[in-house]
C-alpha cells in the first residue's frame, strides 16, 4: 500500500517484537494467514538483533512502529525479557515512537493472530487489545 | 558561577566516567559473561562492551555540552546498541538520570546523588523488581543510598563516590545466596542460589568508573 490510507480505511498497526527475526517473521505469516481474506491491518516483524543474533533492537522497533502507524494507534507486541524492557523502556523514555502507540500485553502468537484479525475489521485500539488480552484466558484443556 | 566547585559533577567528568565504564566492561567482559553463563544467557559481558563502546565512541566524537545532555545521550545509545535486557535497564537508569538533571552545566553532589536515585527507582519500576531480587538493584540501591548518606554527613564527592563504590561492591557480593525471583535466571529457581548476579556485577563496575572519573582530577 503506497498511498496514504483514508481516515476511513485506516487500521490499527502492529508490531511483532521478539528475541529472532525467524519467530517474528513466522507468527507474523501464520496470524496473516489465519487473519481471512480482505485487506490486513497493518503488521511489521521486528526480530532480532541487527546481526542477526537473538536480542531486541530499539531502533527496529521504532522504524516498525512508524511505518504500521496509520493514525489509529500502533500496539507493540513483545515475547519476553529484553523485548517487554525494551518497549517499556522505549514507552516510558522514549520520543521516537508515533503518538498513541502502546504496549500489547498478550500471549505472543495467540495475541498476534487476535490482534490482527481484530484490527483487520478495523476495530479501534482498544477493542484490537482488549481482543489480543483475552487470548490469556483460552485453556487448552 | 564561572569556577568549577570541588564538588561537582561537570561535563567532563561525566563524559570521563562513562569512558572509564567502557574501558571497565570491555575489560571484564569475559568475567561478566562467565558470571551470566551458568544462571542467563551467556551475553551480558559482549552486550555491555557493544552497549558502552558506543557510547564512548558517539562521546567522543561529539560530546553533549552539559551532563544530563550526556547521560540522555549514553542512555538512548544504551536502549538502541546492547540488544539485551541490560540495554533498556541502564538506557533507563542514564536517560531517567539525565532527565532530571536537566541542563545545568554544573551539578553538585546532592544534585548527582538525586538524580541517580530517580534513575534507580526508573529501573526498578521498569524491571518490576526490588533490592533483594538478586538484580543489579543490589549493588545500585545500596550505592546511591551510601552516596547521599555521605554527602550529608559532609564528606566531599570523591570520598562520598568511594563509599558509594563498596556499597555497590558490597551489594553485589551479597546477590551470590540470593534466589533469584526476576529474569531468565528465576526460572532456575534454586539453581539460581550460589553464583553473583551478572547485573549487579556490571553495576558495581559502572559506581567504580564513577568514582574514578572524579578521583582522576582531585
Amino acid at each position: 500500500m503506497t498511498e496514504t490510507p483514508s481516515e476511513a480505511g485506516a487500521r490499527v498497526g502492529l508490531v511483532l517484537v521478539s528475541h529472532s527475526a525467524q519467530v517474528a517473521e513466522s507468527v507474523l505469516r501464520l496470524a496473516v494467514g489465519l487473519s481471512g481474506g480482505g485487506e490486513v491491518a497493518p503488521l511489521r516483524a521486528a526480530g532480532g538483533t541487527p546481526d542477526g543474533g537473538f536480542g531486541t533492537d530499539a531502533d527496529a522497533i521504532a522504524a516498525a512502529a512508524e511505518a504500521v502507524d496509520q493514525g489509529r494507534g500502533v500496539l507493540l507486541l513483545p515475547d519476553l525479557g529484553s523485548a517487554v524492557l525494551t518497549v517499556r523502556s522505549l514507552l516510558a523514555e522514549g520520543d521516537e515512537l508515533p503518538a498513541d502507540t502502546e504496549l500489547l500485553d498478550a500471549p505472543f502468537l495467540e495475541g498476534a493472530v487476535a490482534a490482527l484479525v481484530t484490527a483487520s475489521s478495523g476495530a479501534d485500539r482498544s477493542a484490537v487489545a482488549e481482543a489480543a488480552r483475552e487470548a490469556y484466558d483460552y485453556r487448552k484443556e | 558561577m564561572t569556577q568549577p566547585s570541588p564538588s561537582a559533577l561537570t561535563n567532563e567528568r561525566t563524559v570521563r566516567w562513562l569512558v572509564l565504564a567502557a574501558e571497565a566492561v570491555s575489560r571484564e567482559a569475559d568475567r561478566l559473561t562467565e558470571l551470566d553463563s551458568p544462571i542467563g544467557d551467556a551475553d551480558h559481558g559482549n552486550n555491555m562492551r557493544r552497549g558502552f563502546g558506543a557510547v564512548r565512541d558517539s562521546l567522543t566524537a561529539e560530546t553533549p555540552e552539559t551532563p544530563g545532555a550526556v547521560l540522555r545521550q549514553a542512555g538512548r545509545l544504551l536502549v538502541s546498541k546492547v540488544g539485551g535486557a541490560s540495554g533498556p535497564l541502564y538506557g533507563t537508569l542514564l536517560r531517567r538520570a539525565g532527565k532530571e538533571l536537566g541542563d545545568s552545566p554544573e551539578v553538585s553532589g546532592a544534585d548527582l546523588a538525586a538524580a541517580l536515585r530517580t534513575g534507580v527507582d526508573a529501573v526498578a519500576q521498569l524491571g518490576g523488581a526490588a533490592t533483594g531480587d538478586k538484580t543489579m538493584l543490589d549493588a545500585l540501591d545500596p550505592a546511591v543510598t551510601a552516596l547521599r548518606t555521605a554527602l550529608e554527613r559532609g564528606e566531599t564527592l570523591e570520598a562520598a563516590l568511594s563509599q558509594a563504590g563498596t556499597a555497590a561492591d558490597e551489594g553485589a557480593a551479597a546477590t551470590v545466596p540470593i534466589r533469584a525471583r526476576k529474569g531468565r535466571a528465576s526460572y532456575l529457581g534454586e539453581r539460581s542460589e550460589g553464583h553473583l548476579d551478572p547485573g549487579a556485577a556490571s553495576s558495581a563496575l559502572l559506581l567504580a568508573a564513577l568514582a574514578e572519573a572524579v578521583a582522576q582530577d582531585d
